[in-house]
């Protein structure tokens, strides 16, 4: 019996080859077979039926499930914008506290220590037309005379899920923020204000070109972040009231799990994916611009 | 165009005084050098008079008005800093118009100060550029453009040269001098190094640990220093200090050697003092030294010399201490050879060997 003598380099890549194989070459490309299949879970024999374009044509005509990325796509677009300015403001305040700056900065990070599913509840708790504390205070300050039902209306709940969003992840632009406000050289904003620059115009024309390669990180993370959305959407609202409050992913699980269709769960999945990446590519280029401006090289 | 006044300026840094109560009038159109060793005090007193840093105590004038509490746009001073402080993001062009965008000229304005300054700076081929792009020499003279368009009252420079290589400061500082022949504006220059300040100043402001130690021209501080501390610091290579006792009019070295003391000098017997003497006027004999009146003559050892050329540099010592002697029209000299010096003593110094004071003054 003659032994294969494999060359050395194969032998020693092969481990690498052979894991990711097994958790993400396997998996990924079952997923995209499935996704061509009316493959529903309860029936094992439908992953042999391949009925190439079926699933994507119907996850394109599909009204809910173009409801559902459009709503994706705003709570993107809102969350980010708003955790982008909140993050930057208090980011601005906290670089000039001179004493317990560092306590402050741990507390700012509190929030990401806490579970999302959590901070789900907590927030629906907080939301809670009966209990809530929006509710009882502002009926106690006398601002609403009836309780306002927050997790019930469409937009309020929608409303009610970014303040959570918000909560939870404005202290990654902050920390990012910070850090980038740490970095900038002290001599261009002197120059600046040498050269006639108000403090708000220092900030414009020298600070913020700074920070903006920081900016677009902390949005190339968070961007992924948000477009997975799911655990705090699912324990709040469950994607209601009538589908009011739905995302791509809280969909594609009630798609995939729920209803058992996972070949049409997947379709749905590759295109939600396509929409992360071209956030993803967008801040990208993004970063690499303002990188460029600023002189840093690609 | 304006005269700058420092009144018993005061910088505290809580307990601890960096600048202590220095006083200074400035005229205009008057280029002055503050020079001093690191930590003496200049940049500071530099930042204070941009806005940069808070004025403990005293005032600082700008033409007619007092400026403490005005930030420095409202100054109409502008800057030159040692690292350029460029604005990375923005072409030579808005780099150097920015200060007017700021002030809302109109944009035809804007074009025409720019085009001076890079006329005048030879930066026309480099406006649409970005610092990045440029050599550290090319950014030094966007710097010194920035400061040009504005046509301020002051300009304030601190330490521009230092991060250029030796070559191109040289050839900087030359290009300064001519923008100041050409500008005619008053100009506070902080520097640390003497030759800079010899080759620019109108006159010469040395800083010591926070003191204006003496005001001049650069003839001045060059041929009467105030103290010790000046006559080392300006001139190079710096004047050698011999430390002596005076008796019977002459200074007697701690081996015995005796020279007479400096003529025009008196000074009481028992005095211990520093006589102090240029490399330019100790020389071998029969290499040059102008033939005065007052010669000394000393015998000294050579360890070392330095080739320069039309010159030699002798390190010699004498009574323990080492002398750094000239030597013009030189001639090869082994280590270790004693040769006789020429020592011109009417261009001679004593100091006081406690306080350093120059027994001249």
């Amino acid at each position: 019996m003659t032994r294969v003598k494999l060359p050395p380099w194969l032998v020693l890549l092969l481990p690498a080859f052979i894991i990711i194989a097994a958790v993400v070459l396997v998996p990924l490309l079952l997923s995209l077979y499935s996704s061509f299949t009316p493959y529903h879970l309860t029936r094992p024999d439908t992953l042999w039926k391949v009925n190439f374009p079926f699933n994507y044509q119907k996850a394109l005509t599909d009204a809910n499930f173009w409801a559902a990325f459009g709503r994706t796509v705003l709570l993107l677009t809102v969350a980010l914008n708003l955790e982008m300015l909140l993050g930057l403001g208090l980011a601005l305040m906290v670089s000039k506290v001179t004493q317990g700056q560092r306590l402050l900065r741990t507390a700012m990070m509190f929030p990401m220590m806490f579970s999302p599913i959590l901070v789900g509840f907590q927030f629906k708790f907080i939301f809670n037309d009966n209990v809530g504390l929006v509710n009882n205070a502002l009926q106690s300050l006398g601002l609403a005379d009836r309780a306002i039902p927050w997790l019930v209306d469409g937009n309020l709940a929608l409303f009610a899920i970014i303040c959570a969003e918000v909560w939870t992840s404005t202290s990654v632009f902050a920390i990012l923020i910070l850090a980038g406000l740490y970095a900038i050289p002290q001599d261009p904003l002197e120059a600046a204000k040498v050269d006639g620059c108000s403090p708000w115009q220092s900030f414009r024309f020298v600070t913020l070109p700074f920070l903006m390669p920081f900016i677009y990180i902390a949005m190339a993370i968070r961007s992924l972040d948000v477009a997975r959305a799911y655990d705090i959407v699912q324990v709040m609202t469950n994607g209601g009231p009538a589908r009011r409050t739905e995302l791509l992913w809280t969909l594609i699980g009630r798609t995939g799990y729920v209803d058992a269709r996972m070949g049409y769960a997947n379709a749905m999945g590759y295109v939600a994916i396509l929409l992360s990446i071209a956030f993803t590519v967008y801040f990208f280029l993004k970063l690499q611009r303002a990188r460029r401006d600023l002189g840093m090289g690609d | 165009m304006a005269q700058v006044h420092l009144r018993n300026v005061v910088k505290r840094y809580g307990a601890l005084d960096v600048v202590h109560s220095i006083s200074l009038d400035i005229a205009d159109g008057e280029f002055v050098v503050l020079v001093g060793p690191s930590g003496c005090g200049k940049s500071t007193t530099l930042r204070m008079v941009a806005g940069l840093e808070e004025i403990s105590d005293g005032q600082v004038v700008i033409g007619d008005r007092v400026v403490n509490d005005l930030p420095p746009r409202d100054r109409n001073i502008s800057m030159v800093f040692q690292n350029y402080a460029l604005y990375p993001h923005m072409t030579v062009r808005e780099n150097l118009g920015f200060s007017l965008k700021i002030a809302r000229r109109p944009q035809a304005q804007i074009d025409a100060a720019v085009d001076e300054a890079a006329a005048i700076l030879a930066l026309t081929p480099l406006l649409d550029r970005k610092p990045g792009a440029l050599s550290g020499g090319q950014r030094q003279r966007v710097a010194m453009g920035r400061a040009i368009v504005r046509h301020p009252d002051v300009f304030l420079f601190d330490e521009p040269l230092s991060n250029l290589d030796a070559k191109l400061r040289t050839q900087m500082r030359v290009e300064i001098k001519k923008l100041h022949q050409k500008v005619g504006s008053t100009v506070i220059y902080v520097t640390h190094d003497q030759v800079e300040a010899m080759t620019l100043a109108d006159r010469i402001v040395i800083m010591r640990d926070g003191h204006i130690v003496q005001v001049g021209t650069p003839l001045e501080v060059f041929e009467d220093p105030a103290n010790s501390f000046v006559a080392t610091f300006i001139g190079s290579p710096p004047m050698n200090l011999l430390p002596g006792t005076v008796q019977g009019g002459r200074v007697v070295l701690a081996d015995g050697t005796a020279v007479p003391v400096p003529p025009g000098l008196h000074v009481a017997d028992g005095r211990r003092v520093h006589l102090g003497i240029r490399a330019d006027n100790i020389m071998p004999e029969g290499h040059s030294l102008p033939p005065t009146a007052h010669m000394a003559h000393v015998d000294m050892p050579v360890t070392l010399t330095e080739p320069l050329g039309t010159e030699t540099l002798l390190f010699a010592t004498l009574a323990g201490a080492e002398v750094q002697a000239k030597m013009l029209n030189p001639r090869p000299v082994t280590p270790g050879e004693r040769l006789r010096f020429g020592i011109a003593l009417d261009k001679c110094h004593l100091f006081d060997a406690d306080s350093g004071v120059s027994l001249r003054m």
